[in-house]
């Protein structure tokens, strides 16, 4: 009996993460099947300076491909994509990312907030959205953006965040369709694979 | 706060700019032209057709368009480990075949990586048999890469950049503090020529053994990677070298195999064939 009443026809899954959250993800990652369909694109508060190792340590956990994008990849599915650090990563339509050094956003390249909103204008209501532990509000602006364009909100719970500002500052600011642990985040996450693949089925 | 703006309207914006002024944003990529748009309307607390009208009737005000619409940002030794390869491989294998060489920065914005330049060649002893050409499609950016000054709180990334690079002395080695800000040397500029140019419109002006273009074609969609490309190219001569950005590439160029790989993990390439 699924637990979450999932729609059709979304195209990926975009997480945003910062203090606190590494532990998160690694679950989240480890508990990702081999052949799960969407791609999860993530931007999260890194080191400038530490141009490698984050990749290499998240693909240790993880059954499926993580990726640091170049300028222009094309977007594919099961793949895990991590924007690189010291470039914010949109998504342009026509499904393809592209990375830019404008200024920082809330004192973060990559900016969570450019990530999400990038998503939501192209993947619409077809997008799901969860915003991790973090100490500070970038992201509050990505969700409200997805939420606007009908997609799906989820913050982590934040009592069982290391540091909450930034999941309560996205609560403050948009509707949140669902506040997880990270076990139920990895529930959801499983639970929108079988559907898709439902969906994808016949076709 | 504007949220959004359509692409019809970016559309007008860039069709009226190339119509009326000859610089061409049609082929720029769309998301950060789009933050760049929205960031422009609300600094200047314009709609998108008080901004059409504006570019319509004041021809003064497309310096200050040009200065907004590209982005600026930009360090000394961004990629520490990129400039320790030039100064180690990439220049050195240059000066294998000639005593003398011409570097090309194209779209030097603040010209960060100018002075980064100068001063890795001074520290090799080569600065005065190199010349170095230094673009930018925007002239007010140009003005202040002639100043070679920046902000003194800049110079904290600057100085660890520096560090990791390893250079022989120390950063405050090459300017002095003034009011918050640290004025370079103009001695290390001596050998620069700074040129106002538009990658995308420009014709072809001269040949160079390196150019270096990091982080300026990520502003850019496919088609128009593509042919810049092929204007650096012809810029370059045989076996020179093209230096882009860490997270570039340059596979699904129609030229990428007029050039090789020399560093897959700093993004250098060299032209092979012409």
């Amino acid at each position: 009996m699924p637990k979450f009443n999932l729609h059709n026809g979304f195209r990926a899954v975009v997480i945003g993460g910062s203090a606190g959250s590494f532990q998160g993800i690694v679950k989240i990652l480890a508990a990702l099947p081999q052949d799960f369909q969407l791609p999860v694109i993530m931007a999260l508060h890194r080191l400038k300076h530490v141009r490698h190792g984050f990749v290499e340590a998240l693909s240790l956990k993880s059954a499926l491909p993580v990726v640091e994008p170049v300028d222009k990849e094309t977007i594919r599915k099961s793949t895990v994509y991590l924007a690189p650090s010291n470039y914010h990563l949109s998504i342009e339509l026509g499904n393809y990312f592209s990375l830019s050094t404008e200024d920082m956003v809330n004192n973060s390249r990559p900016a969570i907030d450019i990530t999400l909103s990038s998503a939501a204008y192209v993947y619409r209501n077809k997008l799901v959205g969860i915003l991790l532990s973090g100490a500070n509000r970038d992201g509050g602006m990505g969700m409200k953006n997805i939420h606007d364009k009908g997609g799906v909100t989820v913050v982590q719970e934040p009592t069982e965040c290391l540091i909450d500002t930034m999941p309560k500052a996205a609560l403050a600011l948009t509707t949140i369709d669902h506040t997880l642990k990270v076990e139920e985040i990895i529930t959801f996450l499983k639970e929108l694979n079988q559907q898709y693949k439902h969906e994808h089925r016949t076709t | 706060m504007i949220q959004d703006i359509d692409i019809t309207d970016l559309k007008k914006i860039t069709s009226l700019v190339q119509a009326k002024y000859g610089y061409d944003f049609r082929d720029y990529a769309m998301s950060s032209f789009k933050r760049r748009m929205i960031r422009l309307l609300e600094m200047k607390s314009l709609t998108t057709e008080g901004l059409l009208k504006k570019l319509n009737e004041q021809p003064a005000f497309i310096t200050e368009f040009l200065d907004e619409v590209t982005v600026n940002v930009t360090e000394l030794f961004r990629d520490p480990s990129f400039w320790r390869l030039l100064r180690d491989e990439t220049i050195p294998a240059i000066l294998m075949n000639n005593k003398e060489f011409r570097i090309l920065h194209a779209g030097c914005s603040s010209g960060e990586e100018v002075v980064s330049m100068a001063i890795l060649l001074k520290e090799m002893g080569i600065a005065e048999r190199i010349q170095i050409t230094a673009t930018d499609i925007d002239p007010s950016i140009l003005d202040k890469a002639v100043q070679a000054t920046y902000p003194i709180k800049n110079m904290e990334v600057n100085e660890k950049n520096y560090i990791r690079f390893q250079g022989t002395g120390k950063i405050s080695d090459y300017y002095r503090e003034d009011k918050g800000l640290a004025i370079f040397n103009k001695e290390l500029l001596k050998n620069v020529t700074f040129k106002k140019y538009d990658l995308v419109t420009g014709e072809v002006f001269n040949k160079f053994d390196l150019i270096l273009c990091r982080n300026v074609m990520i502003y850019f969609n496919q088609a128009l990677q593509n042919e810049v490309l092929k204007k650096f190219h012809e810029s370059l001569f045989k076996y020179g070298y093209l230096a882009i950005g860490s997270k570039e590439s340059l596979m699904w160029c129609e030229y990428a195999n007029r050039f090789i790989v020399v560093s897959e993990e700093e993004k250098i390439y060299r032209k092979i064939k012409d």
